[in-house]
């Protein structure tokens, strides 16, 4: 039996930055950041506030423009033009959570995670209602669909929050600092969500304080400082930083 | 002898309230069509149009409403245009409130958090389903209130349209007096029944300032 001569799949990575600049006036947030995530990866964003980690995150999916470099997402390419019609085709690829949920609030839950696919999609009625029923079970809040959500604990809105993004069944997630606006207690039903989706393959950047969450769920950490991607590594990367910046940066985070 | 109020003159006076609320509902609707048109202009992506609405709504905040009658009344008239008081005043109402109700609604539009707007388009929701669905029912509880309020003032203002001979409750009231020379009794009735129209208006904006502050719902 003769062995298939498969070339090897080159997995063309979900999400490449290449010297992406970003300013602000004359403020310069992001100063030349490249890196690349595969499919299935999960990226953990670490770094100083300020450092521009929302940044990053929001011009992956669109939200800013960028001056200058390209971004790469899933087929999409970005570079600093793009119409709307192409920034809808992006964001029907990517889904992003914030730190301060923003669930709509004259809606119930069922209808925060509908609306997208029922508008976007032109999902009907009964499918709407299946795929609610799907996504909210995923972050374990089924019987939740009527709730409003005001009516919800932080740690239950958060989490409908990512339901009502993977409700567009989005190939790559991007998590901006999602438990830092939860009580403490409130913050492990969230970050359990997220690495059951990591789990599952979804690809993930996910820009966080929970040290413990990267070093253990995330493939590689990103350490950004200034502007720029200071340092990259695995788990081992927090025993062992090479950069005195990471490793101060970690100390102050204890 | 004495000409003296009676059940007849009640039963006019009746019959003006009547056209008061008539011209409040046309000048409403039409104002608030008008309205939401300003405030969508006002709010829209293109900055010329958000000039040129901003123009709109400065100079006709900036003109009396008598004069907006009288333009619409005699100044249509000079080209030939025969227009009668209702619409003359139902026009000059709506051009009126169109400025002042875009405005307020604006404020509301621009009052729901930003990031309702970004959560939407990053669910990749256009512009316009973002607005009508997500923006638009936030925006339309909070100007409940204020516009209940505009719609008072609105009410109030038709008695205007006296002054072109349109027989609404004030003029009818002035129309009596002129025979009785009772203008106590008469204006008394007359601003009694304005408070009889306005009350239920005032009560219910009151009642839903409270339940708004109370919760979202
Ligand atoms: N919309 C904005 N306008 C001006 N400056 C901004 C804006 N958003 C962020 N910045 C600035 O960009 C820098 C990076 O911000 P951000 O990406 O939010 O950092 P991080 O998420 O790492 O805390 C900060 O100095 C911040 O003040
Ligand atoms: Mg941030």
């Amino acid at each position: 039996m003769s062995a298939a001569v498969n070339a090897p799949a080159v997995a063309l990575p979900a999400v490449a930055l290449k010297d992406v600049r970003k300013s602000y006036g004359p403020l310069e947030v992001l100063k030349g950041v490249s890196f690349d995530v595969a499919p299935g990866e999960v990226v953990a964003i670490i770094g100083a506030s300020g450092s521009g980690k929302s940044t990053a995150l929001r011009c992956i999916n669109g939200l800013e423009s960028i001056q200058a470099g390209s971004i790469e997402v899933c087929g999409h390419h970005v570079g600093t033009q793009r119409s709307d019609a192409e920034l809808r085709a992006l964001r029907q690829d990517v889904g992003i959570v914030f730190q301060s949920y923003n669930l709509f609030p004259h809606l119930t839950v069922e209808q925060n995670v509908t609306l997208a696919p029922r508008r976007v999609k032109r999902i009907g009625n009964a499918a709407a209602k299946d795929l609610a029923r799907a996504c909210l079970a995923q972050v374990g809040l089924a019987e939740k669909a009527d709730s409003y959500p005001e009516q919800l604990s932080g740690g239950q809105q958060q989490r409908v929050a990512i339901a009502r993004s993977l409700a567009m069944q989005p190939k790559v997630m991007l998590f901006d600092e999602v438990t830092s606006a939860l009580d403490p207690h409130l913050t492990g039903e969230v970050l359990r969500v997220m690495e059951k989706l990591a789990r599952d393959g979804m690809t993930m950047i996910t820009v966080t304080h929970e040290m413990g969450f990267a070093r253990r769920v995330a493939n590689r950490t990103i350490f950004m400082r200034d502007g720029l991607v200071w340092e990259v590594g695995g788990a081992e990367m927090f025993a062992a930083p090479r950069t005195p910046e990471l490793q101060s940066f970690l100390g102050s985070e204890l | 002898m004495d000409i003296v109020f009676n059940w007849s003159y009640f039963g006019y006076l009746l019959y003006g309230a009547m056209w008061t609320l008539v011209l409040s509902a046309c000048a409403f609707v039409l104002g608030g069509a008008a309205g939401f048109l300003v405030m969508l202009a006002r709010t829209a992506q293109s900055r010329l149009i958000r000039q040129i609405a901003l123009v709109y709504v400065e100079i006709i905040q900036g003109t009396p409403l008598l004069v907006l009658l009288f333009i619409a009344y005699f100044g249509l008239g000079v080209f030939g245009i025969e227009v009668p008081p209702l619409v003359a005043a139902a026009i000059s109402l709506m051009i009126n409130a169109s400025a002042f109700l875009g405005e307020i609604w604006k404020g509301c539009v621009e009052a729901v958090p930003r990031t309702q707007r970004e959560a939407a388009e990053c669910l990749a929701l256009t512009r316009w389903q973002a607005f009508v669905d997500v923006i638009l029912p936030q925006a339309a509880r909070i100007a409940t209130p204020p516009t209940v309020g505009f719609m008072v003032q609105m009410l109030k203002n038709t008695s205007l349209a006296s002054v072109v001979g349109f027989v609404e409750l004030t003029r009818a009231a002035q129309v009596i007096n002129n025979s009785t020379i009772q203008p106590f009794l008469v204006f008394g009735i007359a601003g009694t029944m304005y408070f009889v129209l306005c009350y239920p208006l005032t009560a219910w904006s009151r009642s839903l300032e409270r339940t708004l502050n109370v919760g979202r719902r």
